[in-house]
């Protein structure tokens, strides 16, 4: 009960808008680690076998373009909220 | 050497001739009045549909194509007029008016009986709706003309303009359709190939920011909604048996089935959630580059108060910050479309999966054949 009565408190202060830029905040540092690991990996294969660079490369921007749709999600969901 | 020195002057002197026009524009500004120039609004209203299509700003108003307003409303019937007609008379035209804010904020509205805004059924040519038209069009031009060039002459060797295109639609063929969708790959090539190229095409067209490109139409969440359904169709009208076996009772152990249907629950689930994955991506990514190059362009307008001085070095900042984002946005206009094609196609061959009976009779034959042969 108490619990409700303070959140309650919180209702008419800014602290939406601030939940919603953390979250983004967030989704960005999720999207470049995870980006930043599949690049790691994309150069070590490309500095092990040249000839395969094509390959691999397509590949790292698959990759990549799916792990910016998932941070893209949070970010659309964060909009809502502002 | 020296050659190549002039070569780079006059580049670097060519950046800095954009910012001279904006240094005058600003001493002459504070005389009159200061609107506050809203980047957020700007960006939004950029980002939005239109009942006209805004070509350029001219000395007092600006230069627009009208589009037509198809109305029916509860009360009076059809209507059909240019939206023109409702800049004047004070912005409302047969009690129709565009509703400054509220639910119902930049759309057609009108006061019905009771007094409350009420939305008629709105079945207007809006920005996008024409910009939808004029790229469809567009695309049905190019394509038809590289299909009627390799018909007449199948065997020749395509040059220029043709030439791109049969290697671009081969490159997405082979090495997209073919390998993810399997077997069938003839039979959903040609929606794969049409999904491709009209979202590549919109993207590309969203771009460029004049007259007939600029409409954000890849942007629209209700367009990449659409392109999600349609995939969503095609993968599940065309579904094999065992598609929907393995979705409703897959090979998993027993427990995950019979009290508490939880693996079917899964995967009933992400049979909505792939589609609604592939609209929030295309529509978040293309969003995304609008805004951030249309931000970019808007320092140059927030700092034009501040003096000569800031104006003119924000400004060619801001010059090269676009130039660069605009490139990227190109890479990314190729990559979603890719992207979206990519699943859909791999989303179809996971469709179109053969019963595992059935391969391993296959590879049964295959086998007995070698040996008599």
């Amino acid at each position: 009960m108490e619990l409700l009565s303070i959140l309650l408190q919180a209702t008419g202060t800014g602290l939406n808008v601030l939940g919603a830029a953390l979250g983004v905040g967030f989704a960005v540092l999720g999207a470049g680690w995870g980006i930043g690991k599949i690049g790691t990996s994309a150069m070590e294969g490309i500095a092990r076998q040249p000839e395969a660079a094509g390959d691999i490369r397509m590949n790292m921007i698959i990759s990549a373009a799916l792990i910016e749709g998932v941070a893209l999600f949070a970010v659309v969901v964060c909009g809502f909220i502002l | 050497m020296m050659k190549r020195l002039f070569h780079i002057l006059i580049w670097v002197s060519g950046l800095f001739l954009t910012t001279l026009p904006l240094s005058a524009a600003a001493e002459t500004t504070p005389g009159e009045q200061a609107e506050e120039f809203n980047v957020k609004e700007m960006i939004l209203e950029h980002l939005a549909d239109a009942y006209e299509w805004k070509i350029v700003n001219w000395d007092n108003g600006d230069i627009t194509v009208p589009l037509p307003v198809i109305l029916h409303s509860k009360t009076s019937g059809w209507h059909l007029f240019l939206s023109s007609k409702l800049h004047n008379n004070e912005g409302s035209y047969n009690g129709f008016y565009i509703a400054p804010e509220g639910k119902y904020k930049g759309k057609i509205v009108e006061k019905d009986t009771s007094g409350t805004e009420v939305r008629p059924l709105d079945l207007s040519l809006t920005k996008n709706a024409a910009s939808l038209i004029f790229s469809s069009v567009l695309l049905i031009i190019i394509i038809m003309g590289v299909a009627r060039s390799m018909k007449r002459n199948p065997m020749e060797a395509k040059k220029g303009f043709i030439g791109f295109m049969e290697m671009f639609i081969v490159s997405i063929n082979d090495e997209v359709i073919k390998p993810a969708v399997g077997k069938d790959h003839a039979r959903y090539a040609p929606y794969l190939l049409t999904v491709f190229f009209f979202i590549f095409l919109n993207n590309v067209l969203g771009l460029i920011p004049f007259f007939p490109g600029g409409a954000n139409v890849t942007g629209n969440i209700a367009v990449t909604m659409i392109l999600a359904i349609t995939t969503m169709l095609v993968i599940n009208l065309t579904g094999t048996k065992e598609y929907y076996k393995e979705i409703f009772w897959p090979d998993v152990p027993k427990w995950l089935k019979v009290p508490v249907p939880l693996m079917p629950a899964i995967e009933l689930v992400g049979v909505f959630t792939k589609p609604f994955a592939l609209m929030i991506r295309l529509f978040a990514n293309i969003t995304g580059g609008h805004s951030t190059v249309i931000g970019l362009t808007s320092i140059v307008f927030v700092t034009a108060g501040m003096g000569a001085a800031i104006n003119s070095s924000m400004s060619l900042l801001s010059v090269i910050f676009t130039v660069f984002i605009l490139f990227v946005e190109l890479l990314v206009a190729y990559i979603q479309a890719y992207v979206f094609t990519m699943l859909s196609a791999v989303f179809i061959g996971m469709a179109r999966v053969e019963s595992h009976q059935k391969e391993k009779e296959l590879i049964e034959t295959k086998h007995i054949n070698k040996q008599i042969n």
